[in-house]
């Protein structure tokens, strides 16, 4: 009997540790990635997971992917205002990208942070009848089972060929762990590797100064190339709200409007903007805290001059802090051919 | 010859601070530090911060909606005037309660000390971007005000009772003029004694209520936003700090 389990366990295929490339800027200012215990990346993993996110046979329709409402080239998001699921429902809010997910320390994920950690995040959508639409994952867990690959593909990463909701996650969340964009022309310029414009600098200053843009507080800086805080703020959208956000999650009043801050690394492909994707241009977002702000009890204290509606840039300060704005962009991650269906 | 050979046996020791202490010391001490906060009496929690009607010293009703702050260099001198650097630096958010209580690096001998920490950091520890994870918390301050890091974010409102307006207490190092710094942190000694024993624990209160007075009485309605670039309030806040903290309970 116990000549057979040795025999077993021989037979048992080890999966291979995947070595995740953190770029030369976030090993020199950023804390190291985090990754689970329980979910170490391998590269049968992140294949499987990534194979998981192209997959329309999530859908209860064969229609739709995590690929559909995030893709590769617009950055892991979509360029509609809200996103079509199953059936051609509508969703309620704007697809968020992925990317440097592993670098969100607090784990909050959605724009209202109400899951806790990317595999808990990606039992959602699931289920979600506005998004894939199956009745129960036990379905998509049976789908899967049934498949000429998977449970093969499930051997090789997790030692079963059990597939269970717990592991399909865990392959997407290890995928989604190594979408890491790192290579901006802001960021060579920060390795010394390149130079900006007196325009993009004066764009800079804009963002840094406390006087002038004052972005940085809620959008990292030079020293924190993730471009966001992960926290949540309420950014003067709106005087009353319809959508409440953290408070809707939390049940604090206190909470209300607020909405998780995103990354301004890859704006460029990310359009359009917000929550509920309300901006259909940089341009737009810039007005936006120039002169459109709206006040309610939770305005965050960091935005400025609420009672004139907004910084107030002149045209100039705008064009020069979108002309900075477009050096987080990372073209080689949204063409990055790891990260595409193949 | 007294006084030089005293010298030594205090250079060493402060070289030696953040390593093994000497192993004839035979009751070494281990320190934890809770810090406390609160706005003249009434304690700030992690719970109940963002829901707080506070007056300050100039009668102006505020919230705190974010109070996040540095302190490094935490030491405990002896009656030799010995210093032990049990803490390079330490960020406290008052939104995440686990970031309250830290632990000495470094056990110590039992006996009588006093602290001693500075606010921020000082001009050899406040180098820009250097500490990945002040960085990972977007702690960063602004090259064109001298880099670094900042010392204290303090957002809210005052005026909440009649036309809410948005304060940004922010502190970190002074700019005098374009590409002319002067440092701003804060040498805070406090005359309390601290005997150690063994597992001994320290409360460090802060008082949030201070920084709106003593010796600069604060009118928001003056200085509200933006604040860092100004360098007289810069320096107004460095006084206003000196009286911030306190020594609490201590418990072996």
């Amino acid at each position: 009997m116990s000549c057979g389990d040795k025999e077993s366990d021989a037979n048992v295929y080890e999966p291979i540790p995947y070595n995740l490339e953190v770029p030369e800027l976030f090993q020199q200012k950023l804390i190291a990635p985090l990754i689970p215990a329980n979910n170490k990346l391998t590269i049968e993993g992140v294949a499987l997971g990534k194979k998981l996110f192209f997959d329309k046979l999530l859908s209860s329709d064969n229609s739709v992917s995590c690929a559909t409402c995030h893709n590769p080239q617009e950055s892991f998001s979509d360029n509609t205002v809200l996103s079509t699921g199953v059936n051609g429902l509508i969703g309620t809010r704007h697809s968020m990208p992925l990317f440097n997910l592993a670098w969100n320390f607090d784990e909050k994920f959605f724009w209202d942070g109400h899951k806790f950690s990317l595999e808990q995040q990606a039992l959602e959508p699931i289920i979600q009848a506005n998004e894939m639409g199956n009745s129960s994952w036990e379905i998509v867990e049976n789908r899967l089972q049934n498949h000429p690959e998977y449970p093969k593909l499930f051997k090789q990463a997790f030692k079963t060929s059990t597939i269970t909701k717990t592991l399909v996650t865990q392959a997407i969340a290890q995928f989604e762990r190594t979408l890491i964009s790192g290579n901006s022309k802001f960021d060579r310029y920060s390795l010394g590797q390149e130079t900006l414009t007196p325009q993009e600098l004066d764009g800079l200053d804009v963002f840094m100064n406390e006087e002038r843009g004052d972005c940085f507080h809620c959008h990292g800086n030079p020293n924190n190339p993730l471009w966001t805080d992960n926290k949540f703020h309420n950014n003067g959208l709106d005087a009353t709200f319809t959508d409440l956000g953290l408070g809707a999650f939390t049940g604090d009043p206190n909470d209300n409007g607020k909405f998780k801050s995103p990354s301004l690394r890859n704006l460029e492909y990310t359009a359009p903007y917000m929550h509920d994707g309300r901006f259909a241009t940089l341009d737009d977002v810039i007005n936006h805290y120039s002169e459109g702000i709206q006040n309610s009890p939770t305005i965050d204290a960091l935005i400025k001059k609420v009672n004139q509606g907004g910084v107030q840039l002149p045209t100039q300060d705008k064009a020069n802090l979108k002309a900075f704005l477009l050096t987080l962009s990372d073209p080689n991650f949204v063409n990055n051919p790891q990260f595409e269906n193949q | 010859m007294r006084k030089i050979l005293a010298l030594i046996i205090a250079t060493s020791l402060f070289i030696s601070c953040g390593e093994d202490q000497d192993d004839n010391i035979s009751s070494n001490a281990n320190i934890s530090f809770k810090l406390s906060h609160s706005f003249n009496d009434t304690a700030v929690t992690a719970e109940n911060f963002t829901d707080l009607d506070l007056t300050n010293a100039n009668g102006e009703v505020l919230n705190i909606e974010r109070f996040r702050y540095l302190i490094s260099r935490i030491e405990l001198i002896n009656s030799s005037g010995l210093a032990y650097k049990l803490k390079d630096y330490k960020f406290t958010d008052l939104a995440e309660i686990d970031s309250y209580n830290f632990n000495g690096d470094i056990s110590i001998p039992s006996g009588n000390y006093t602290l001693k920490l500075i606010w921020g950091f000082n001009e050899e520890d406040n180098i820009d971007g250097a500490y990945q994870d002040l960085n990972t918390a977007s702690w960063n301050w602004p090259t064109p005000l001298g880099g670094g890091y900042h010392f204290l974010q303090f957002d809210g409102k005052y005026n909440i009772n009649t036309t809410p307006t948005a304060f940004n207490y922010h502190n970190g190092t002074a700019r005098i003029s374009d590409g002319v710094f002067e440092q701003n942190f804060v040498t805070i000694e406090l005359a309390n004694p601290i005997f150690v024993t063994n597992n001994t624990s320290i409360e460090l209160k802060l008082d949030i209520a201070e920084l709106f007075k003593n010796p600069n009485t604060w009118d928001l309605n003056v200085l509200d936003t933006p604040l860092m670039p100004n360098y007289s309030a810069q320096k107004m806040m460095q006084e206003n700090i000196e009286s911030v903290f306190n020594i609490g309970e201590i418990s072996n």
